[in-house]
């Protein structure tokens, strides 16, 4: 395996060694060759205009399945006291989607207990066949229960996409499933598209901290696997349709897992929900301290907003962690999102730029987060937030 | 314990003038979680006898982390390096993985009995998805997203964070996998005098996809199921209206733009 430089095509262009990530491609006398520590990513082969680099896969791929017999598009639901998760429903609303393009059956696959009664009202949420996994001992989750019961079946019905939150759950058993498939499986996907030729999926995801964006696609074999965290698609419309149900019984005892559970714990202090939230006023280093942030809390009460903030502001301890917004915190899609003093680090864009509109106020006119932001203020934010408070109460006192 | 070298930023950085990568001053490092699964390690060592490895794979100059925990306590490194492992996505990463730790069980006789330390995600590719696809392969089970454990003869009990608000308590046999947050522990720093031992050369061994007995099409880019079609660099998405006067002025501007987009 390596990569191939047509040395009579390279125009030493260098466009490869921009795209390389490994800074693995250099120029020797303008013309382009690879380095050993190159990973064989293969980004350089699509970027080349003069079409001059080629992967050269040695012929020894794993036997090939045949994948035109994968019909269908699934999301597994993740739940949670008798109500879905809200990635779920935003993954039925992708794959209604997927689904459409591909003119295959939605399927949503819950496996759990006690959910007679309400698959009634999940049927409202676009999917055309609800298969329904009931075993009073699925009220848990167990990753070897859920692997098996995945994997089973996933080969009985053949399903070419299937769906799953990026939660701790989703996170856990879908890599499992995967593995026991040799199903390819990409995580915390942020656009998902279909190629109608191959019917490949077309999953994209950032990497290196969101510095840059990959597409992946599972080329030769099914189902293709995508995990997405919340607050990445959009909710689905309600609608009134025929629904297929289709409930299968297990007879699972606790013995049957290699896991026991021994208790949950339940911390009982006020929950921050950031993914749920319709305003968040969020701040970064530019609050200059823990005390100074005293005033993106009182713009977050003013608005009825949810408070969150950057990396840094959680290692400084400004902030507690579950208010951190981005890559490695929560991704959160508010109606409202106002950055106070956030430079705009590609990693906090990733969390929040699905957010409705964007407001950034910072000193630094040429912060990236302005590059992201439908309305810009360049100035202290010690100065304009006040302000704004003030501004804020009199509008509502107006209405 | 698998582990990874990482480049040393969070966040690769991109020149804003030629929307390049910047590469210059990013040295490698271990991926920080993974320094959670190595202090554990040593914590679980000091505590109950066994015996810990480090186990990477990666290009030749992972060497460094590897002599970077035995460093720390760790008692031998093996490196997986072969030019046939490149390209590998999570499916033939966990593969060769579970060749190498095959290969270690069976020579320390200890098949039985072992513990699969992780860390939770590595900040580059920040999948998640070796450790759960390594037990699988080991047909061992797996706890991910680990805060806190206790090791006794032959079983674990572990705290898995499970939701914001949730922490679930698993008990499992060995030998069992986990992946462990960065919030379990505060991982040591290196001694001298581990450091002078490090560089005993009995403590290193390498690996390659022949030493491993290794079907080439289970491995490398031949044993990945997914490939990166492009790579790019996100772009800007809208152009920001900026709101410029005096200080109550721009934030008239700002409620009256904001009530217009019906946000009040």
């Amino acid at each position: 395996m390596s990569i191939i430089i047509d040395e009579e095509l390279c125009t030493g262009c260098a466009s490869c060694m921009e795209s390389c990530i490994y800074g693995a491609i250099e120029l020797d006398n303008n013309i382009a060759f690879v380095l050993p520590n190159c990973n064989l990513c293969g980004a350089c082969v699509e970027v080349c205009p003069e079409e001059a680099i080629s992967l050269d896969r040695d012929d020894v791929k794993a036997q090939k399945i045949d994948i035109s017999q994968f019909k269908g598009v699934w999301v597994v639901a993740e739940h949670y006291k008798k109500k879905i998760h809200n990635v779920s429903l935003q993954l039925l609303c992708k794959g209604r989607e997927l689904a459409d393009l591909l003119q295959v059956n939605l399927s949503l696959v819950i496996l759990g207990t006690d959910f007679d009664d309400k698959l009634e009202e999940f049927s409202l949420y676009g999917m055309d066949e609800i298969i329904y996994i009931k075993s009073p001992i699925l009220k848990d989750y167990y990753s070897d229960l859920y692997t098996k019961v995945i994997t089973e079946l996933v080969l009985e019905n053949k399903p070419e996409i299937i769906l799953i939150g990026a939660t701790p759950t989703g996170r856990d058993f879908a890599p499992r499933v995967a593995k026991r498939l040799s199903a390819g499986l990409t995580a915390d996907c942020t656009g998902l598209e279909i190629n109608l030729e191959t019917r490949n999926l077309l999953q994209t995801r950032p990497t290196y901290g969101g510095a840059i964006m990959a597409t992946i696609r599972t080329p030769s074999s099914r189902p293709q696997m995508a995990t997405v965290r919340a607050g990445i698609f959009k909710m689905p419309e309600k609608v009134k349709k025929n629904v297929n149900i289709r409930k299968l019984e297990y007879e699972f005892k606790e013995k049957d897992s290699v896991l026991k559970i021994v208790k949950v714990i339940s911390k009982t202090r006020n929950s921050v929900n950031l993914e749920d939230a319709k305003f968040i006023v969020a701040g970064g280093r530019g609050v200059g301290s823990k005390e100074k942030f005293r005033i993106i809390e009182e713009l977050a009460e003013v608005l009825d907003a949810e408070l969150g903030g950057s990396r840094i502001t959680v290692e400084l301890n400004w902030l507690d962690p579950d208010r951190q917004i981005g890559q490695t915190g929560k991704t959160v899609s508010p109606k409202l999102y106002i950055a106070c003093g956030i430079s705009g680090a590609i990693q906090h864009l990733v969390g929040m730029q699905n957010s409705g509109i964007i407001v950034a106020i910072n000193k630094d006119p040429n912060a990236p987060i302005f590059n992201w932001a439908h309305y810009g203020i360049v100035g202290d934010l010690h100065e304009i937030i006040p302000a704004l408070i003030e501004e804020i109460k009199k509008t509502k006192s107006e209405q | 314990m698998c582990i990874k070298q990482v480049p040393g930023v969070s966040e690769v950085k991109i020149d804003p003038n030629t929307n390049t990568l910047v590469r210059e001053g990013v040295l490698s490092i271990i991926n920080p979680n993974d320094r959670n699964a190595i202090e554990l390690a040593l914590m679980l060592k000091e505590k109950h006898k066994l015996e810990v490895i480090a186990l990477s794979m990666g290009p030749p100059q992972a060497e460094e982390i590897l002599r970077e925990v035995l460093a720390m306590g760790v008692d031998k490194g093996v490196l997986l390096t072969d030019r046939a492992f490149a390209g590998a996505d999570t499916l033939a990463t966990s593969h060769t993985l579970s060749l190498a730790i095959k290969k270690i069980l069976k020579e320390s006789n200890s098949e039985e009995k072992y513990l699969i330390i992780c860390g939770a995600q590595a900040i580059d590719g920040d999948t998640g998805q070796v450790p759960p696809e390594l037990a699988e392969e080991l047909g061992i089970p797996q706890i991910t997203y680990v805060l806190n454990i206790e090791l006794s003869e032959d079983k674990i009990v572990a705290e898995r964070k499970f939701r914001a608000t949730e922490i679930v308590i698993i008990e499992t046999q060995l030998p069992a996998l986990i992946s462990v947050l960065n919030d379990i522990n505060k991982p040591r720093y290196p001694s001298i005098a581990g450091i002078m031992k490090a560089y005993e050369k009995a403590r290193l061994t390498y690996l390659d996809s022949n030493t491993l007995n290794a079907d080439k099409s289970k491995i490398g880019l031949n044993g990945s199921m997914t490939e990166v079609r492009k790579i790019f660099i996100p772009k800007r998405r809208v152009n920001p209206i900026m709101l410029v006067g005096s200080n109550e002025e721009v934030v008239q501007k700002l409620c009256q733009h904001l009530k217009e987009d019906k946000i009040f």
